[in-house]
């Protein structure tokens, strides 16, 4: 008999975390609501094509699959909920101006992404629609450090990216895209002697720069070091602009990594990724993604990030939670109205079931409701 | 002030690292040729290594608990690399990663004419994308150590496998017939800890750096 048996990377959360990462839940969501994001709940499954277009390009190979018994076509799993969201910011809502949206909800990996142990990540996020410029990318950066902070994470920081810089030299140097994946590859790992072979073909300008990406990382030093060293073209001006005006915050500790390029194939300017004491993956990754709700009709700007709450809860410190308080069952209106007003204040209230008064009753009780002088009164245990 | 911990495997990686953690200012108290101490304090209280399988090199470090190691391209290459940075090739510990087949074997001939090979091999996931790439069908038999001895007794036709002297071949009458990829120590870095720690690891990427600058010449 092995049917307890969960598949591997897949779990069940146990009392006390459950009710961890319902608070931090909904404190997230009613943080992001009193800034003006409206919560959605797309579906948990979609025809596949939708799934993979946009912010889901990299994900084909980790999404479940299978066929709709309806249609025939195939459908898929969400393992990201960003293209959901753009899908329905692109095609259903159809507003024009700002839109901002939030959610929240479970996404199913085929292989575990990263480090994090789960086939199953909560995902939390905001985004942004329909706005261009830097001072979107800064509304969004204040909301994750709000976020982040709320759930007081050990030494917390925020990295942050831009891929245009990378984008640029590519473009402007003539990279063929077969070459500029693999140079991607290489970035990524901040591997040097990759980078050093395959560049060879390349201007030694372009070269150079390239070369140089790897080292630019470190706190806001690096936009100087940058600007000095890297060719003057207008994009790579703009994106350490951009890059300028973010690192200028104090609310959290920032650092720069021109080389950190993930999610290449669909962010299209800054990008943002959060850190913490004791995770060895990011707990948060965001930044723009203008044009992905093209693919469903209306290319529009966008920009925003997602949390990992599964994560977070387990790195938030547990909010201390008082014992409930242990009630006799007798027909007493006095002891009901007792209890009632306990639990409307927030206690939690059991009362012991027949025969189940003589043992210890439920551990978590520290407290008991007993009859002092006529009235309930609570007690310590 | 943060603790760095450094993954090393026994034998030529940990030889060879001694003279660039050296120029770190980083000394072993222990050796582990004979310590069996697997977490060895050094003479800077806030660096410690600990001493690991050549192979798990990347998975300690990929799962934060070791900020650093040193390993060998074919294990990095046969661990994928996720969660990675590798910025440094440490130019130790060199050799190179080799189709062998025994003598007399016409390994070209084999090839085109699209034969389908026994290979054993440690590098099933290298081996399988080279032979992928070169478009020659494969069945690749998982072993873990005394590679040479596959074609010797009718296991396989072939082995994937690092050679540096070439010594081992001959004693067993095998030639090598293909090289697959060079190979060499590397840095590799936890990206979280690049991230967190990097006032205190910075310094020793640029230690190890010079170094590797001054000893290749």
């Amino acid at each position: 008999m092995r049917n307890w048996v969960l598949p591997e990377f897949i779990e069940d959360i146990l009392p006390p975390q459950a009710r961890g990462i319902e608070s931090l839940r909904a404190q997230l969501l009613e943080l992001f609501r009193v800034h003006g994001y409206e919560l959605v709940m797309p579906p948990l499954l979609e025809y596949l094509e939708s799934l993979l277009t946009g912010t889901g390009h990299d994900m084909d190979l980790r999404t479940f699959k299978l066929v709709d018994q309806l249609s025939g076509r195939t459908m898929g799993v969400r393992a990201d909920i960003t293209p959901q969201v753009a899908r329905i910011d692109a095609h259903l809502l159809n507003r024009k101006g700002v839109t901002r949206l939030c959610y929240c909800g479970s996404v199913l990996h085929t292989l575990p992404a990263g480090l994090t142990s789960t086939r199953e990540p909560l995902q939390i996020g905001a985004e942004v629609y329909g706005h261009a410029g830097i001072d979107s990318d800064l509304e969004i950066q204040r909301l994750l450090t709000q976020a982040l902070k709320l759930c007081k994470l050990p030494d917390v920081r925020l990295d942050l990216g831009h891929v245009a810089v990378f984008r640029a030299l590519a473009q402007r140097g003539g990279v063929g895209s077969a070459l500029e994946a693999e140079l991607f590859a290489a970035l990524q790992a901040k591997d040097v002697a990759a980078l050093r072979s395959l560049s060879k073909s390349l201007k030694p300008a372009t070269r150079d720069a390239i070369l140089l990406l790897p080292e630019l990382y470190g706190g806001r030093e690096v936009i100087a070091r940058a600007r000095r060293k890297l060719p003057r073209h207008a994009e790579i001006a703009r994106a350490l602009s951009d890059l300028q005006r973010l690192t200028a915050t104090e609310d959290i500790p920032v650092s720069i990594d021109l080389a950190d390029l993930r999610g290449y194939h669909y962010h299209s300017g800054v990008t943002f990724a959060a850190y913490c004491a004791r995770l060895p993956n990011a707990i948060a990754l965001g930044g723009r993604y203008d044009g992905v709700g093209k693919a469903f009709g209306r290319a529009r700007p966008a920009t925003g990030f997602t949390l990992y709450l599964l994560e977070l809860a387990r790195l938030a410190p547990a909010a201390p939670a008082p014992g409930g308080i242990r009630a006799p069952r007798t027909a007493d209106a006095a002891l009901a109205a007792a209890i009632a007003r306990l639990r409307a204040g927030g206690e939690v209230v059991i009362q012991d079931l027949p025969g189940h008064e003589h043992d210890g009753g439920e551990e978590r009780c520290t407290r008991k409701l007993v009859k002092l002088k006529g009235k309930w009164q609570v007690r310590k245990i | 002030m943060s603790q760095i911990t450094i993954a090393l495997s026994k034998g030529r990686i940990f030889e060879e690292t001694l003279p660039l953690l050296k120029a770190a200012g980083v000394v072993p108290r222990d050796d582990p040729e004979t310590s069996r101490k697997l977490i060895i304090a050094t003479s800077r209280p806030d660096v410690r290594l600990i001493i690991v399988r050549a192979s798990d090199t990347p998975t300690y470090v990929q799962y934060g608990a070791a900020d650093l190691g040193i390993a060998g391209k074919d294990v990095l290459l046969e661990h994928g690399g996720d969660g990675l940075y590798q910025p440094l090739d440490l130019k130790i510990a060199a050799c190179r990663l080799m189709v062998a087949v025994p003598q007399g074997f016409d390994y070209a001939r084999a090839v085109k004419q699209g034969a389908r090979l026994r290979v054993a091999t440690k590098y099933v996931q290298t081996a399988r994308e080279h032979f992928a790439a070169k478009g020659v069908h494969v069945d690749l038999i998982k072993l873990y150590g005394s590679m040479e001895l596959a074609p010797l007794v009718g296991l396989a036709d072939a082995i994937v496998d690092l050679v540096s002297s070439g010594n081992t071949l001959k004693a067993n009458h095998l030639q090598a017939v293909e090289e697959i990829v060079p190979i060499s120590a590397r840095l590799v870095i936890n990206q979280a800890a690049l991230k967190l720690k990097r006032v205190a690891i910075q310094p020793l990427i640029d230690a190890f750096a010079a170094a590797t600058e001054k000893r290749s010449g």
